[in-house]
């Protein structure tokens, strides 16, 4: 019987030749990632561990970009356990380096891992297609002691993707149509694999933004087939496949969706949920108070040349806070070299410190009662970016960054 | 028996613990913010023993696992939902709070109904009916009857 690449990945992760849809396997984890937002609670749990150890320090990688830098004295607190716990262990640790995700695509994910993040959006490795799934911090903790964890393998959606992207529409039109098609629950608990010519069109930075929002639709994990884009990906930050895996020829899907990508169109998803998606231009005109261009999902370099490219020579609305945020201070460098800080700045926009910002509600931009925002960010679940009567409009930087410069939500043709 | 508290469908974990709470040192530090969003008075009004019954895809969202730690704290002794998106179901399998699959209750039950579950007969009783339950793959009920996954780890030598 055929295998899909999730469950290649599971059966050589359990040393076992064949897994199906179902089954329950202990697994060997190759990466376990950990952020800010809940590892000074897993630590709390080891030491409460009648036996507490590590089982391979060299696979923990432990990142702080949720509230950083610091925004009280509660978080200073949780962060001081988390930075002295990693010293103390020699656990690699970055603070300030960028989104998670975005730190591990650039420094540690290869092809063929079984990776489990302490983030829902840890989906996001199916890039380089390798298995990265949200756990919570008892999963973490698990895993941390034992270097393995049990795994459920779960069914496969498949989407062949034919065509191009037409010129002004971007791959979080396409990952955010997909979710509107099958719902915020239509992948739960499945594997969501995306192949075929039309993935051969989408640069890395497009297939992180594609996988990295398959949560949305309840994704277990989201996986790309390896190719040349990623193999050339790898060499650039000098990493190797571990393996390249497809799906075979006769591998069980639960469904099949061919996606035309030449059919997409700039997408808006609506107050309060991510499956709520319609035409951009039904949403034209309505009012903003706040841009976000940023996060792990359209933070890269790309994106905020997409941004810079739309706001050259023109001015931020004046009753509007654009916050510019790259995802890593790798990609910040690169923004700062290539000057699209300077016009973002000269625009009127705000440039902060790489971090998860006004994406997870807490740390700096979150908005008032009655408040909108469009959004680069994951999310657009009530309250999600501060309070909880206010506003999150999901979509492109391109239609983000048009909406800043109008004011209300506007499309790229239109500033 | 304990009361009802119902809500619909597609709760996200934002709204079971906002993120502005998710640093604070403890779980007991956070739990008086439980489903703020949704009914402020949840945390007080909830007594040890009482359910939350939901909708479809309950938890979807993020992976904070303080979103279940904060209900098992304040007492909730399971949730029933029509479905529950996958990492918040793993996550309350993983500290022990129950989390049953039930496709006929919701549209049956009332806010502050008196209501019990039967986990080893896998139903719920409420207003004089009973309501069958899906039983979890015996792997899981093996986790959750053990306490948790960390339990696991303590029974070692």
């Amino acid at each position: 019987m055929g295998m899909t690449i999730a469950e290649k990945i599971i059966a050589a992760a359990a040393g076992v030749e064949e897994v199906k849809p179902g089954d329950i396997h202990t697994v060997e984890l190759d990466r376990l990632m950990s952020n800010d937002g809940t590892t000074h609670l897993t630590i709390d749990m080891y030491y409460k561990l009648k036996h507490p150890r590590i089982a391979d320090v060299n696979k923990l990688v432990w990142i702080v970009d949720h509230n950083v830098p610091c925004d009280s004295v509660k978080t200073a607190a949780s962060h001081k356990k988390m930075r002295d716990f990693a010293k103390e262990h020699g656990i690699t640790f970055y603070e300030g380096a960028g989104v998670c995700h975005q730190v591990m695509m650039e420094n540690h994910v290869t092809s063929g891992e079984l990776i489990f993040g302490a983030d829902s959006h840890t989906c996001a490795y199916g890039a380089v297609g390798a298995f990265g799934t949200g756990v919570g911090c008892t999963d973490y903790l698990y895993a941390m002691v034992t270097g393995k964890s049990w795994l459920l393998v779960p069914e496969t959606l498949r989407f062949n993707l034919t065509g191009k992207l037409p010129e002004g529409v971007y791959a979080r039109d396409l990952i955010l149509t997909i979710i509107g098609q099958i719902g915020a629950n239509g992948a739960n608990y499945m594997a969501m694999e995306f192949g075929g010519e039309g993935l051969k069109t989408l640069d890395m930075s497009a297939r992180i933004a594609i996988c990295n929002l398959c949560v949305e639709a309840g994704a277990k994990t989201a996986l790309m087939e390896v190719d040349d884009i990623t193999r050339a990906y790898l060499k650039e930050h000098g990493r190797k496949p571990k393996h390249e895996f497809t799906s075979d020829a006769d591998a069980k899907f639960a469904k099949v969706y061919d996606i035309d990508l030449s059919k997409i169109k700039p997408i808006v998803a609506k107050p309060h949920f991510v499956d709520s998606v319609v035409d951009a231009k039904e949403c034209v005109g309505t009012h903003i108070d706040e841009a976000f261009l940023g996060s792990c999902n359209n933070g890269r370099i790309e994106d905020l040349r997409v941004g810079a490219e739309i706001l050259k020579d023109k001015k931020v609305h004046p009753l509007v806070r654009f916050l510019v945020v790259p995802a890593s201070a790798a990609v910040y460098e690169q923004a700062l070299e290539e000057g699209l800080l300077k016009i973002f700045m000269d625009a009127g926009a705000i440039v902060m410190n790489p971090n998860c910002s006004v994406c997870w509600g807490s740390c700096q931009g979150v908005i008032g009662e009655n408040e909108v925002l469009i959004s680069t960010g994951t999310r657009n679940f009530k309250g999600r970016a501060g309070h909880k009567d206010s506003f999150v409009y999901l979509a492109s930087a391109a239609t983000v960054t048009a909406s800043a410069i109008k004011g209300e939500i506007a499309t790229a043709d239109m500033v | 028996m304990g009361k009802v508290f119902k809500f619909q469908q597609d709760v996200d974990t934002d709204q079971i613990i906002a993120s502005q709470y998710l640093l604070f040192s403890t779980i007991d530090e956070m739990k008086a913010y439980t489903f703020e969003s949704l009914d402020p008075e949840f945390a007080s009004k909830v007594k040890p023993g009482d359910y939350v019954v939901a909708s479809e895809n309950f938890g979807c969202g993020s992976s904070r696992e303080q979103a279940p730690s904060v209900l098992k704290a304040l007492g909730v002794k399971a949730v029933i939902a029509k479905s529950f998106a996958r990492i918040f179901y793993r996550n309350a399998i993983n500290i022990g709070l129950p989390v049953i699959v039930c496709k006929d209750l919701h549209e049956n039950v009332n806010p502050g109904d008196e209501m019990e579950l039967s986990m080893q007969e896998g139903v719920v009783r409420v207003n004089g009916k009973e309501y069958e339950c899906t039983k979890l793959p015996e792997y899981m009920q093996g986790i959750l009857d053990q306490g948790g996954l960390i339990a696991s780890l303590n029974k070692e030598d």
